[in-house]
């Protein structure tokens, strides 16, 4: 089973330390939350398992071949139709042309964008379809690790309800780990089987909560119950800068 | 069906391209218009009107006198800026790859740009004495740096972000080539080439008119000797006429069409 290992992870700009002593480990099949405030390291943390960053210390092993990247930006090509950009990855695999664009059109739809949508280019699409155009390049090519920094934050609820589907869907057909990041806690207590949390300066993860129930199972209700009890704990309060402030009145070091 | 589509499309684009030449029509004519109360003020000694000059350039074509002349300069401008795309392009783009090569080349670039074409035409004539290589050099030098920044800048400004994202995504070499780097930099080269065009003819009739023994610069000192102003505006006439010719029935539909992706409206 595919597996990556990350162990005594540390980053540095310059001098400024952003991850320190970082420990994660992520199987097939397995979806994980990074939950922080911003600029605690996440999307740093993202691009060095994306392997777009080497990290300044690290012994880090992965057997995940095929790897996907969602940015917290559409970053789609301006210049290539909303359907090229998603057959995209595709087109770097060597499928054929026709072949590719069936597929990409396919998928498309399953995302809510029809072939008239397809046919435009990036600048005509609402944001909204533009991250669904991302998420839609990145599932094209059938990934074995997802990688997914704050995907859904531009999308409408009802759309978010499809996609957390039609991704849990993916993870249940083709055992794909997803690594994600996100600022919702209740999105990442609908589609996490485990939420890390990480505090800033240096970045480092500070608690690890598992959740047990399948995520066919995890009603609306469930949902909130769990994230209003998640938010009772300290390392959660902290995570969002809630705890702080009562810190900062406390007097606290 | 979709070939139908597509070819009805592309009729419509081009009728609509040529509909919105009335504009470029109309300001050209009155462009004539101030030309010929002009002649009428001075003379034809001084300021032949339009129609003298139409009528010269139809005599001049019609003795065969005309085609000759342009065909060599044509010749001695295409091979200037044909090199000049190809070398300022080809180093432009490495150049802009490397931060170090940038930095070098800008102020040589600067350099380049603000040396007069005819200081370079002295040096050229010098090197390379009366023949057809001292205007297709000049050509060449007066165009190179204009596509070179082009090219650099082109290089230069590529996003890191989307490159991030084609990285992550495995893109091999030549899909980052025409997939990442190629659309992007088009969109810098074409304004480019199309100046680098312009600086062309102007630049081989200058040289011409000095160096050489036939093309329409020479041409231009023979009719301004006997001072005939009437075959120099025809001269004129028609150097501008093929330029225009190029950029707006070549050039500018081609940049339509690779750039289709920056102008289309939203429907």
């Amino acid at each position: 089973m595919s597996v990556l290992q990350i162990r005594d992870l540390h980053h540095r700009y310059g001098a400024t330390e952003v991850l320190a002593g970082i420990d994660l480990d992520l199987h097939a099949g397995e979806v994980l939350a990074l939950l922080g405030p911003s600029g605690c390291g996440k999307s740093t943390l993202l691009h060095i398992v994306a392997g777009l960053l080497i990290p300044s210390e690290a012994s880090l092993h992965s057997s995940f071949n095929r790897l996907s990247c969602v940015f917290q930006e559409p970053r789609l090509m301006p210049w290539k139709t909303a359907l090229d950009n998603i057959a995209l990855g595709l087109k770097a695999q060597r499928v054929a042309r026709v072949e590719r664009r069936t597929r990409a059109a396919e998928l498309g739809a399953r995302m809510g964008l029809d072939s008239e949508d397809l046919d435009k280019y990036p600048h005509e699409l609402s944001g909204g379809m533009q991250s669904r155009v991302s998420l839609a390049r990145a599932l094209a090519t059938r990934p074995d690790l997802l990688l997914l920094d704050e995907p859904f934050s531009a999308l409408d609820v009802g759309l978010k309800a499809e996609l957390y589907a039609l991704l849990i869907d993916q993870v249940r057909r083709f055992g794909t780990a997803v690594l994600m990041i996100t600022h919702d806690l209740m999105e990442a207590v609908r589609l996490a089987d485990r939420i890390l949390m990480m505090a800033p300066e240096p970045g480092r993860l500070v608690h690890e909560v598992s959740l047990d129930t399948v995520q066919e199972a995890r009603s609306s209700t469930w949902v909130y119950q769990s994230s209003a009890a998640l938010m009772q704990e300290e390392a959660v309060r902290i995570g969002f800068g809630l705890a702080q402030a009562e810190d900062a009145g406390g007097g606290a070091p | 069906m979709r070939v139908r589509d597509r070819l009805s499309a592309a009729l419509t684009a081009t009728l609509g391209y040529l509909w919105s030449g009335w504009g470029a029509v109309s300001s050209l004519l009155l462009f004539c218009a101030l030309w010929e109360w002009g002649g009428q003020v001075y003379g034809t000694l001084i300021l032949p009107g339009p129609m003298e000059t139409f009528a010269r350039l139809g005599a001049m074509f019609d003795r065969g006198m005309a085609m000759p002349e342009l065909v060599i300069s044509a010749r001695r401008a295409l091979y200037g800026l044909g090199l000049a795309l190809g070398a300022g392009t080809l180093l432009g783009l490495v150049a802009g790859r490397s931060l170090t090569a940038s930095m070098v080349s800008r102020p040589l670039v600067t350099l380049l740009l603000g040396m007069p074409p005819i200081a370079w035409l002295v040096l050229a004539m010098l090197w390379f004495g009366m023949g057809d290589a001292t205007p297709v050099f000049t050509v060449f030098i007066a165009c190179f740096p204009i596509v070179f920044a082009g090219a650099m800048q082109g290089a230069r400004t590529v996003d890191n972000k989307l490159r991030d994202m084609a990285r992550s995504y495995r893109l091999p070499w030549w899909m980052m080539l025409t997939d990442v780097h190629l659309p992007h930099v088009t969109s810098y080269l074409f304004p480019a080439w199309i100046t680098a065009l312009g600086t062309s003819w102007k630049v081989v009739v200058m040289a011409e008119l000095l160096t050489t023994a036939d093309g329409v610069g020479a041409a231009l000192a023979v009719s301004r000797a006997q001072l005939d102003t009437a075959t120099s505006m025809g001269w004129i006439l028609a150097v501008l006429g093929l330029l225009l010719a190029f950029e707006y029935l070549f050039l500018e539909p081609v940049k339509r069409r690779v750039e289709r992706w920056r102008t289309e409206v939203a429907a």
